[in-house]
This record gives C-alpha cells, sequence and structure tokens, in this order.
C-alpha cells in the first residue's frame, strides 16, 4: 500500500513563533523550539519528524509564510 | 525509515511560499491574520496568472504597507478612500484587476460613504474587508464591528449600546446594493477555512473579468494584539464570539 511521508522546512530567521501551526497540524508534528532566532522568537521546528504526511496544514495557516511542505510516497 | 533529506527534495515540494510575496519581513505582530490573507490574494493572483494585471490599493491601518509585500502595482489610499481611488483606476484601465484591501476602521468607519457608494455604483472591483473587530493599528480602539460587550482602549468597561452603538454587519448591508455580485463572509483561522477563503478570493478577481460589478470578500480575522490575547487563544476567541454576530458563507452571489 502506498503510504506518504512528509517533511517541513521552516525558514528559521523569519518565523514569528506565533504558534498556529502547532495547534493546525493533525499529527503533532510542530512545536516551538526552546532555542530563539535572532529576534527573540521561538522558531517552529520538527519536534517529532516520523509523524510528519506532508499534509501542508502548518503552511496554509502560517501568516508569515516561512515554512515548505514536502511529500513522498513510500511502499510499505 | 526515511531520512528527512531524502524528502525534502524539490521533486517532493507540495507548498512553498508563492513568489508573488517579496522577501521582505512582514511588519505585522506574530500570528495576525493580515499575513494570511496577503498570502492568499498573492496565490489567487499567481494561480490567474494576473500579476502585471493587478492593481491593489492599500488603506490605512495596519495593511498600509501592504504593497511592501504584494509585488504587483499599488496605489496608497488616504483613510477609507480606497473604493474611490479604485473607482478612479478600474475606470481608466478598464482591463485590469483593481481591487482594495481594507481594515474595519478605514472601510466601516472614516471610509464608509465610499464603500456604500462604490458598491452602489457597482464599480468593477474586487474589496477584501479585514473585520478584526477593532482598531489595530493605533492601538486597540473600537471599531464599528467591535462586539457588544468587547473591551477596547476606548471601551474600557466593555462596548455599551447605549453609549457606544451597536456592532454593524456592513457586508450585509452592502449586499443589499444592487451593484454588488458577488458578498461573502469568510475566515483564515484553520486549513479548511484558508482553503474556503481562497476560493472565495479566486472567485471575486474571476468576476472583475466577467465585469459583473463589486465582489465583497470580508474575512473575519484577529488582532492579539489589540485584543491583548496569544494568537492561538485570539483565534478561539474569534470563533466563540465573532462568528455568532459575523455568521461565515456566501450572502449574495448572482
Ligand atoms: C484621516 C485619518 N484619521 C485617523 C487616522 C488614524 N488611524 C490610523 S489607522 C486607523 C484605524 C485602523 O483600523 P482598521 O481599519 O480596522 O485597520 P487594522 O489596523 O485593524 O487592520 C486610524 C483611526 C488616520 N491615519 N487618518
Ligand atoms: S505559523 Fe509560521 S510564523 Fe507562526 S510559528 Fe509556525 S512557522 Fe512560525
Ligand atoms: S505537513 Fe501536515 S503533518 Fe507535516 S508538520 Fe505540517 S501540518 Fe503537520
Ligand atoms: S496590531 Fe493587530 S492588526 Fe495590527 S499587525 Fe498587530 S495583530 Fe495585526
Ligand atoms: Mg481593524
Amino acid at each position: 500500500m502506498a503510504k506518504f511521508k512528509g517533511a517541513i522546512v521552516v525558514d528559521n530567521e523569519k518565523c514569528k513563533g506565533c504558534g498556529l501551526c502547532v495547534v493546525a497540524c493533525p499529527t503533532k508534528v510542530i512545536e516551538l523550539n526552546p532555542n530563539v532566532n535572532g529576534k527573540g522568537y521561538h522558531y517552529a521546528w520538527m519536534k517529532n519528524p516520523d509523524d510528519c504526511i506532508g499534509c501542508a496544514s502548518c503552511g496554509l495557516v502560517c501568516p508569515d509564510s516561512v515554512i515548505s511542505v514536502y511529500k513522498m510516497s513510500v511502499q510499505s | 525509515m526515511s531520512h528527512i533529506q531524502d524528502i525534502t527534495k524539490p521533486e517532493h515540494l507540495v507548498y512553498r511560499k508563492t513568489p508573488l510575496l517579496t522577501d521582505n519581513i512582514m511588519h505585522y505582530c506574530p500570528g495576525c491574520t493580515h499575513g494570511v490573507v496577503h498570502k492568499l490574494v498573492g496565490e489567487v493572483i499567481e494561480e490567474l496568472n494576473i500579476q502585471d494585471q493587478a492593481i491593489g490599493v492599500s488603506p490605512v491601518g495596519c495593511s498600509v504597507l501592504a504593497y511592501n509585500y504584494l509585488d504587483i502595482d499599488w496605489a496608497q489610499a488616504a483613510h477609507g478612500r480606497a473604493p474611490a481611488v479604485a473607482t478612479g483606476i478600474s475606470r481608466l484601465h478598464p482591463e485590469k484587476y483593481v481591487f482594495t484591501y481594507q481594515g474595519d476602521g478605514d472601510l466601516a468607519s472614516i471610509g464608509c460613504a465610499e464603500i456604500m457608494h462604490a458598491c452602489s455604483r457597482g464599480e468593477n472591483i474586487v474589496v477584501i474587508f479585514i473585520n478584526n473587530a477593532i482598531y489595530g493599528m493605533t492601538g486597540g480602539q473600537m471599531a464599528p464591528t467591535t462586539l457588544l460587550g468587547q473591551v477596547t482602549a476606548t471601551t474600557p468597561y466593555g462596548r455599551d449600546p447605549k453609549l457606544n452603538g451597536f456592532p454593524m454587519k456592513i457586508t450585509e448591508l452592502l449586499a443589499q446594493l444592487d451593484g454588488t455580485c458577488y458578498v461573502t463572509r469568510q475566515s483564515a483561522d484553520t486549513p479548511g477555512a484558508v482553503r474556503k477563503a481562497k476560493n472565495a478570493i479566486k472567485k471575486a478577481f474571476q468576476n472583475t473579468r466577467l465585469r459583473k460589478g463589486t465582489s465583497f470578500v470580508e474575512i473575519v480575522g484577529t488582532c492579539n494584539s489589540g485584543w491583548k490575547m496569544t494568537p492561538v487563544d485570539a483565534n478561539t476567541w474569534m470563533r466563540e464570539n465573532m462568528f455568532p454576530k459575523y455568521p461565515l458563507g456566501d450572502i449574495k452571489d448572482i
């Protein structure tokens, strides 16, 4: 059966740490990083990358358009 | 197990920032709805392939600098006068896609006459109306759309109808005018809502091509700074308090 694996890339320096992507992710992949970027924001990162399904929900709600989403099919 | 690097290859890219957005960092507060809606307007202009035919008119309000973020032609209007400026541009350039982008203070308060008459004349323009129930830019004063009981800088005990009047459903009023062809109210708080809002904005721009009249898209949004909440809490507050007064969906579509 074809399954999908996803991953996101966050532009850390442009992320404002608003947290909207965190609550939008259906599989709880994203958290705000304990570290901060140059502007002092706790930027979003994939805490649980294995759970990403590449659905792009996080990207859709990001006000600063700093998330790129990737998705590939894998055989299981 | 696949490694992240195997997934993040160009051929697997399914979502990215639209090239219609510039690389400028938006000045908006973290989590502000303006950013989401800017992106949607950009994606629609990209998909319709009208980058060199779209002309925006930015308002006075937090989105006054919208021209820094969307890579198209812009004019910037005096407070509330964007529909009048857009009228002039669209009449001189009837083949262009002319739109205004306005907040609730700009559109429903100081610019109430301009939006009424532009919609009444049925100007062939798109209006994107961001209703965050407050004057965001100037520090969170009451707007015409502020809810009863809502605390703002100028209604510190909550909006009292005896003193401050009632929240104005300007979108329903504009739907009454014969010049509007499409009037809808959307939000941009969840992935599903963002998709719907984008479809509404796309339809509005397509109406311009069909010369159907004025298309009006309200987006109920948040001003988490003015509301003094986190962005996530602001979305929850919006769903619980704004949606009952400003219900989502199409109001007019002819
Ligand atoms: C003629 C004039 N009157 C008043 C102001 C002050 N002013 C600037 S922005 C604003 C209200 C903006 O609120 P809104 O349109 O809701 O935009 P938001 O910032 O909430 O997106 C006001 C009253 C002004 N700039 N010009
Ligand atoms: S939604 Fe965007 S800006 Fe906000 S935390 Fe997530 S990546 Fe950062
Ligand atoms: S693409 Fe979907 S699953 Fe992956 S992080 Fe974003 S919201 Fe979560
Ligand atoms: S003050 Fe409100 S409307 Fe203005 S950028 Fe901040 S959150 Fe957005
Ligand atoms: Mg406002």
